[in-house]
Formats: structure tokens, sequence, C-alpha cells
């Protein structure tokens, strides 16, 4: 199998605060990671030692095939790295933003223009291009600075938080482009606070919390973790929630669990799809309106409470 | 994969001319959107020449200069060099702030480049500035009497002078996070390091106290330097420094050059 990140028990302590305390992580060539934990998880100083901006205590880490301590330069040529806040420079334009980078990167007057422009295309930015950044939205200065990552032709991409803060069809758009890129052979590691995020995009998914792995798989294999599907019932009238718990209770694994407020009644049948059936024959025969009535699957919210043990923020 | 594997390559010298120009004409593209820069570095030095050479100049005599202007020119252009340092120090501060500092040590670029570019655009700009206030002196009253050549020397000296305290600025930059309190070091550095030298008066003129700092100043020697450069008739004064200025400038501005540079490239590495 061939690996873009392999990352043994990495170590990172400041001052005392041990941030990370032995990582492991594994990264399939053009497959995206998604790293997922709560502030102060260490998913930025996980980020930052990958990306050589700061050197681990201890572990190992390495990155499209170099040594992240050892031979950072050559790490340096094949990543991408987006930080948690935009790095742009405000008072210039996207364009001129572009073109200094490809400026450093070494391809010549013409071809950093030539790269800018490109960019520029891909992202939609063109209109705002020549425009200094101050004026950008969120989500345009995000896109430019994804696309100011991409100058250099990279083979790995770091994206630290790259929605927070964006509207959810910026957000979506700038989904589609890290798809994009990813169709295109890209190996992503991505951090994230939205489960939705990781869900859509990771191709496995590694949780942390105070800088140690809990849990890691593909986001089904996270789900199937936490539970199995349960049947959820919504009465139309709540004051009915008892008499639908008396008739789906033979049905179910254990006594169903229920909010009045909301009219909920929730339970794990006993048997597949037989009982669903049964189910809804019941609660016709009690004569229990019902407003919805669905099997539902633990979302990536509920592995993340179910881990972390508080509800994610963010 | 699509993309294509690089071949290893070899660590660049120091600094790359290409990253260094990028760098530093991306501080000029800056300044031409945000002029206010100018104003500071040649209103601080503008406004002493006014403030000392003209309202006060009958006021303040000084043995062996029959012009206090022209006594007075080297200081200010020594003091419009130290007024540089507060807004390098903002501009890297703001850099490392912003997220850029980090994206530039993402690259494989030189890891000094970065510096030596805000160096050479602060230098650049302090030269724009330093026309100024030459032009302002030339029409106070100020002028060079010692030839072409000597004349060059001094501004060679001053544009040194400016070179080496910018990397203060730099190491200020890299040390401090709070844009205030730099703004604040960077006042105080111009303003003190000017005023507690011979600059504006000769040093038995000044109180007794500050006369030791005045003549032991490194600024002092410089602009004492360039008065004799310029042929603008210094009071020598006594002492180690006065008797020795080209050791002290080269020893004090090579010292603060090393210290300053490599500290600043080292907290630029490690950031
Ligand atoms: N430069 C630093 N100096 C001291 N402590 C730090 C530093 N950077 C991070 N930490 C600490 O290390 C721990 C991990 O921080 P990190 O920024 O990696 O978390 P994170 O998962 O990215 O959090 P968030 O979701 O808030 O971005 C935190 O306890 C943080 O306070
Ligand atoms: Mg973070």
């Amino acid at each position: 199998m061939d690996l873009a990140i392999e990352v043994t028990g990495l170590r990172k302590t400041y001052d005392k605060t041990e941030a990370l305390r032995g990582i492991d992580l594994s990264v399939r060539t053009g497959s995206v990671l998604g790293l997922l934990g709560p502030n102060g998880a260490g998913k930025t100083t996980a980020v930052r030692a990958l990306a050589t901006l700061l050197v681990p205590d201890g572990g190992q880490a390495k990155v499209a095939g170099f040594d992240v301590v050892a031979q950072p330069r050559e790490v340096r040529r094949r990543i991408g790295l987006a930080g948690q806040n935009a790095a742009v420079d405000e008072l210039l334009t996207g364009r001129e933003n572009l073109v200094l980078l490809g400026r450093l990167l070494h391809l010549g007057g013409a071809g950093a223009r030539r790269r800018a422009q490109e960019l520029l295309e891909r992202f939609d930015l063109v209109a705002a291009g020549d425009r200094p950044v101050g004026t950008y939205s969120g989500g345009m200065r995000r896109r430019l600075d994804l696309a100011s990552c991409l100058v250099g032709h990279p083979q790995v991409l770091f994206l630290d938080e790259p929605t927070t803060g964006l509207d959810p069809a910026s957000r979506q758009s700038l989904w589609n482009t890290v798809r994009g890129l990813v169709a295109d052979g890209m190996t992503v590691l991505l951090t994230t606070q939205y489960l939705e995020e990781a869900d859509y995009l990771a191709d496995q998914i590694v949780v942390i919390a105070a800088g140690q792995v809990i849990a890691d798989g593909t986001p089904d294999e996270l789900k199937r973790k936490v539970g199995q599907e349960w049947l959820e019932v919504a009465v139309a009238l709540p004051d009915r929630v008892a008499a639908a718990v008396a008739v789906l209770a033979p049905l179910a694994v254990d006594e169903p669990s229920t909010d009045p407020v909301k009219g909920l009644v929730k339970l794990q049948l006993r048997d597949g799809m037989d009982g669903i059936a049964a189910a809804a024959v019941a609660l016709r025969d009690a004569g229990v309106d019902v407003a919805d009535f669905a099997l539902r699957r633990p979302t990536l919210d509920d592995v993340f409470f179910n881990l972390v043990g508080r509800q994610p923020q963010g | 994969m699509t993309t294509l594997d690089i071949p290893p390559s070899a660590a660049p010298p120091l600094a790359s001319v290409t990253e260094v120009l990028a760098i530093a004409g991306r501080r000029l593209r800056r300044l031409r959107r945000n002029p206010g820069r100018l104003v500071g570095i040649t209103l601080n030095p503008l406004i002493t020449m006014v403030a000392l050479g003209y309202l006060f100049s009958s006021a303040i005599q000084i043995p062996g200069s029959t012009n206090y202007i022209e006594f007075i020119f080297a200081g200010v252009v020594m003091q419009g060099a130290l007024a540089a340092v507060g807004p390098t120090a903002i501009a890297v501060a703001l850099d490392v702030q912003g997220g850029l500092v980090d994206r530039f040590r993402s690259l494989p670029i030189s890891r000094s480049a970065v510096l030596i570019g805000h160096v050479i655009a602060d230098l650049l700009i302090s030269m724009i500035g330093l026309v100024v206030v030459v032009a302002f002196g030339l029409l106070f009253g100020w002028r060079p009497h010692n030839g072409v050549l000597p004349t060059l020397a001094g501004f060679g000296l001053v544009v040194v002078f400016t070179f080496t305290v910018l990397w203060v600025g730099v190491l200020l930059g890299m040390a401090m996070s709070n844009l205030e309190t730099i703004e604040s070091v960077g006042g105080l550095v111009a303003v003190v390091f000017s005023f507690l030298s011979t600059g504006f008066l000769s040093v038995d003129k000044l109180p007794g106290w500050i006369q030791p700092i005045a003549q032991w100043n490194p600024v002092s020697s410089v602009i004492s330097a360039c008065r004799d450069l310029w042929g603008n008739g210094a009071p020598t004064g006594t002492g180690f420094p006065a008797e020795n200025p080209s050791l002290v400038i080269l020893v004090s501005l090579g010292l603060l050059f090393l210290v300053t540079s490599v500290l600043s490239v080292r907290r630029y590495r490690n950031a």
C-alpha cells in the first residue's frame, strides 16, 4: 500500500501542555484523512508538525516519503498548507498574492503569472482577481487561501479547519473543490470540528482528544461502533407518547426511550424488517397518529459525543 | 497518481536573490496601497528639524559651529533612520500573526529570504524618506562642504546605519506579539537613541549624567562621522569614543547586525 503520510508515536509538549502524546496516522496516497477532535485536542499541532513548521519531541513522521525532521526541504517541495486562518496579504490583490508565491517558488515572472491565472480561473476568482483581498468575503478568502497552497503543484495538502466560519453554500463549494483535487490524485489531511464535513469528505477518520487517538476507521465503521440502527417515531399528538410506548415495547430489545416534549419514541427493534412492519401495524391498530416514522443510523455527532463524552463545539 | 515526482534538490544558497526580491516587491506594493508608512518616517525627522533648527536655533549656541541647522542635520537624518524601526517591526509582526510566516515557512525557500526581503524593502522606503529629509534640509540651509565623494560617503554611512537598525526592528517584530507594545518600543527607540546623543547639543551642553551615555551612544559616533564627512563643523569632544569613531562605529554596528540578524532568523525558523 502506497502511503503519503506515515506517522508513528508523534509527541509534542509545549512548556507544560502535552499537546500530542504519541499519535499514529497513516494516509494512503490519493485519499482523505479527517482528523477530528474538540478544541485543544492537538489537531493544529499535528498539522504543524507534519508541515515542518514545528519539530516534534518524539516519534517519526514521513510525508510524501520524506522524514519531516531529517528532510524538511524535500517535504516542503511536496506539500501545501492552509492554516487555521487564511494566510493571505490583505493589501495585495488575489492575483498578486498568487504571483508572489509563484515567484517564491521560482516559476519565473511569466510562469508565476500564468499559474496565478490558472488558479484564479479554477477557483472562480477571476472577476475579483484584481481587487485587494481586504475586500473579499470570507468564502473568497478561503478559496484564495486554498489556491495559494496549490501554486507549487503539491502532492499532499494539509487543511486545518478549512470551512470554519463559512456559510453552507461556500462550505459546499469548498467541499466540491477538495473532492476535485482528490479525484486528480491529491492526498489530503484535513482537520475539522464538523462531523458532517468528515463524513462527506474523508475516507478515513481519526478522532483525537487530549493528544491521543481515541478512535479511527471509516465513517461507517465509526458509526457502527457507536451502535445499531434504531426506530424513531414522532407521534402527532405528544399526549399519545404513552400509548405508542405501550404497543411498541413488546417489539423492542429493551425499554424504548422517550422525549415527551417532542413526542419522540426511540427503540431498538428486535427483528429487522419484520420489526418495522410490526411496529407500523401496532401503531395503526392502537390509533396513534404518526408524524414521522424512520429508521435512524447514528451520525458522526453521535460517535463524537459517545467518544469524547460531551457535545462537540464549533 | 498524476503528480510527477520531483528529484531531490540541494539546499539553495543562503537566501536566493529571487526570493528576497519577491518579498521586497510585495512590501513595496503594500506601500503603494498604504503610503501612510512614508509619512511616519519623514515627519519624525522633519518635525525635529523645524522645531530645533528653525524655532530654537537662535536660542541654542554651539561652540565652533555657526550654523545650527548644519550642526543638527546629521542627527535629524539618524532620527529618520531610527524612526523606521517601529514600522519594520510592525510589518514583520503582522506577517507572523496573519499566518503568512507559516505559509512561507511551509515553502521550500531559504530560511532567511523573508526577513532579508523585509529589510531590503524597508531600506528602500527609508531612502525615499531620506531624500525628502535632505530636500528639506537644503531648503532650511544645510549644505555639505567637502565635495562629492565625502558627501556620498556620509550618505553611504547613513545607509549602513539604517540597514543595521532595521534588523533591530525585524527582531522586535519576531520577538514581540503585541502591536501596541511594539509601537511604543519603536517610538522610544527613535526618541531615546537620537536625543541621548550628541546629535542636537554638544556634549558639554548636556546634563552631567547624560554626558557619558551620549558619548558612548554609537549613534553619536555615526553622527559625528557624518558631520565630519559633510564638513558641518563638529566639536569633536574627548574620551575614547570621540577619539576612535571608526572603531566604535565598526564594532557597534557590526555586533548589532550580527546579533539581531542571527536571533531574528533563529526565531523565524522556530516560530
Ligand atoms: N504555541 C503554544 N504554546 C503553548 N501551548 C500551546 C501552543 N499551541 C498549542 N498549545 C496547546 O496545545 C494543546 C493543543 O493545541 P492545538 O492548537 O493543537 O489544538 P487544536 O486541536 O488545533 O484546537 P482547536 O480546535 O481549538 O484549533 C492545547 O492545549 C493548546 O493550549
Ligand atoms: Mg487548531
